[in-house]
């Protein structure tokens, strides 16, 4: 009688989890239908996007550089080890060329801003949230969406390449430090290296390298995941300040989990584009 | 370029002083702000009366928290829901609002049923109220002046100059010197210099319909007053229709033309102040202590 009585509470608590997440990711859908028909009907708010670019962009521009720097310092270490066995140090541009633009600037430039500029999004929503700052908005007549996510969601798109490219080219730097100083290379060594890297890699249209599409393409898609999803957990917060400490973390962990997760498939979808 | 004779008192006969033309810049500035907020919304043929529940219900999951409200307020009328906690006050606001839509009656806004418009058109509503929140909600990052002129930036295309006139006014209307408190942060105002900052961004594009969550809650007993004098003076000068969610029996007695008490998720107890403290009904006497 207790056994039956504890699968069925097991089996209501299995439903309702599921029932919570499917609830999730169709309000998670609503706000993405929602955010892309503000981005595309008025009222804009110019003043806001500027603002928010300088938020997730200029504020975190030097996290991205220091990232960038340490990354390519330590690509170009760690290779040359094992590379010097072999005698071919001078590859190692290619390997730190690659590797970055490829992967490692897209996704830790994503990481890294996401960390900083996306728990900064959840905080402050849930924050607004809980303090009833859009109920107000809402009174007011002002569609918080149009307002508040619109706004983080096209900085972060737009944001988020250009920082990309930055921390590409420090990492790339930072290569060239490494094998100036360790390794014993020329700067034009190793420059025609990492050239060779994206002249292998194919081209589009004649003379757009594959890596460059791939390592641009992949920084918009992340930037669009870490708005949306920020943005997401901070309008949903509820509980106070211990909610929005909550929304923070959620929205840091999901949209890490996601980065990693799209970066696969994204990445899988070049190969079979551009590659094979 | 040649300017036309000004008609406005006082104008001609070489009287106005920085007052004088300070006054008629406000009046301008208040047409214009009308004229502005008119121009885009078309008024129903009856406006008289502003804020109808027609036999309203709401749960929440198997919780029924109203259960056939009814009440119309009308212009120049404030109407004081009160109630103990948890009874659905709050809820009545943000049905009104439209933040929530009942699961059976209807909630008629100037005579249009608020959970019948699209999307756009309660925006547009909405514009035609104003809300105080129990917590202020002011946005913590604007300055006193961003959070007032806010809706004036949102909803009209007054310049710079009209803006900052009508916040200054709005402003000394709450009893705030406008020099005192334009540049603060609302961290840095105390909570009943919040509430007032608070209601003159409510009624800065003087809207019909003003809504108070708990207005005097946490506030003490001569900054209540204050408060309380603020919404009378709303209703004497502007003509609102205001609905006040409240517990507090003193204040309730002296703002409101009307009061209802809640409970159990049915209005009561429905009349004037003096009829409330006049009636027998023992829930009533209670709730009065």
């Amino acid at each position: 009688m207790a056994q039956a009585s504890a699968s069925r509470s097991a089996a209501r608590l299995t439903r309702d989890v599921l029932l919570g997440a499917a609830l999730s990711v169709q309000e998670y859908f609503a706000l993405l239908v929602r955010l892309v028909r503000g981005c595309f009907t008025r009222p804009f708010y110019r003043r806001d996007v500027i603002q928010q670019m300088d938020t997730v962009g200029v504020a975190s521009l030097f996290i991205v550089v220091l990232t960038g720097l340490f990354t390519g310092m330590v690509l170009a270490l760690q290779s040359a080890v094992e590379m010097k066995q072999f005698g071919a140090t001078m590859y190692i541009g290619r390997l730190v060329g690659a590797s970055t633009i490829r992967e490692l600037g897209p996704v830790l430039t994503a990481l890294m801003v996401t960390g900083r500029a996306g728990s900064g999004m959840a905080a402050t929503l849930g924050a607004m949230k809980v303090t009833e700052q859009v109920d107000a908005l809402r009174t007011m007549g002002v569609d918080p969406i149009r307002k508040l996510v619109v706004p983080r969601f096209l900085a972060a798109v737009i944001m988020l390449p250009i920082l990309t490219v930055i921390a590409d080219l420090i990492a790339i730097l930072g290569g060239l430090v490494i094998a100036l100083l360790k390794l014993d290379l020329t700067a034009d060594l190793y420059m025609r290296s990492v050239y060779t890297t994206l002249a292998d890699s194919g081209f589009v249209l004649r003379y757009i390298p594959v890596d460059l599409i791939q390592g641009l393409v992949k920084p918009i898609v992340f930037g669009a995941l870490m708005a949306l999803t920020s943005c997401f957990y901070g309008l949903r917060t509820t509980g106070g300040t211990e909610g929005v400490g909550r929304a923070t973390t959620q929205a840091v962990v999901t949209t890490s989990v996601l980065v990693l997760a799209t970066d696969y498939f994204l990445t899988q979808i070049v190969i079979v584009l551009f590659v094979e | 370029m040649s300017r036309e004779p000004d008609p406005r008192p006082g104008a001609e006969s070489g009287e106005r002083g920085p007052a004088a033309g300070a006054e008629a810049l406000r009046a301008e500035v208040r047409e214009e702000v009308r004229r502005e907020l008119a121009a885009d919304e078309p008024r129903p043929a009856d406006s008289s009366s502003t804020v109808e529940l027609r036999d309203v219900w709401l749960a929440f999951g198997d919780h029924e928290v109203l259960r056939g409200i009814s009440f119309v307020v009308h212009r120049g009328e404030t109407l004081c829901v009160l109630g103990g906690s948890g009874v659905g006050k709050s809820t009545v606001l943000r049905l009104i609002l439209r933040l929530l839509t009942p699961d059976r009656g209807e909630v008629l806004i100037e005579g249009r049923d608020i959970a019948a418009v699209s999307h756009d058109d309660v925006l547009e509503l909405r514009e035609r109220m104003g809300m105080v929140f129990q917590g202020s909600a002011l946005f913590d990052s604007l300055s006193v002046f961003d959070n007032v002129a806010f809706p004036l930036y949102e909803h009209t295309r007054l310049d710079e100059e009209a803006i900052v006139h009508r916040v200054r006014e709005v402003l000394s209307f709450v009893d705030l010197d406008p020099d005192e408190v334009l540049e603060l942060l609302p961290a840095e105002l105390s909570g009943g210099m919040r509430k007032r900052v608070a209601i003159a961004r409510a009624i800065v594009h003087e809207p019909p319909i003003l809504l108070f969550d708990e207005p005097t809650s946490g506030l003490d007993p001569i900054t209540t007053r204050t408060i309380d004098d603020l919404i009378l003076k709303l209703r004497r000068e502007l003509d609102v229709c205001a609905v006040v969610v409240t517990h507090d029996i003193k204040s309730a007695s002296r703002i409101a033309t009307e009061t209802a008490l809640l409970r159990d998720g049915h209005i009561i107890f429905k009349g004037t102040p003096e009829e409330m403290f006049a009636t027998e009904e023992s829930y009533v006497q209670a709730f009065l202590g």
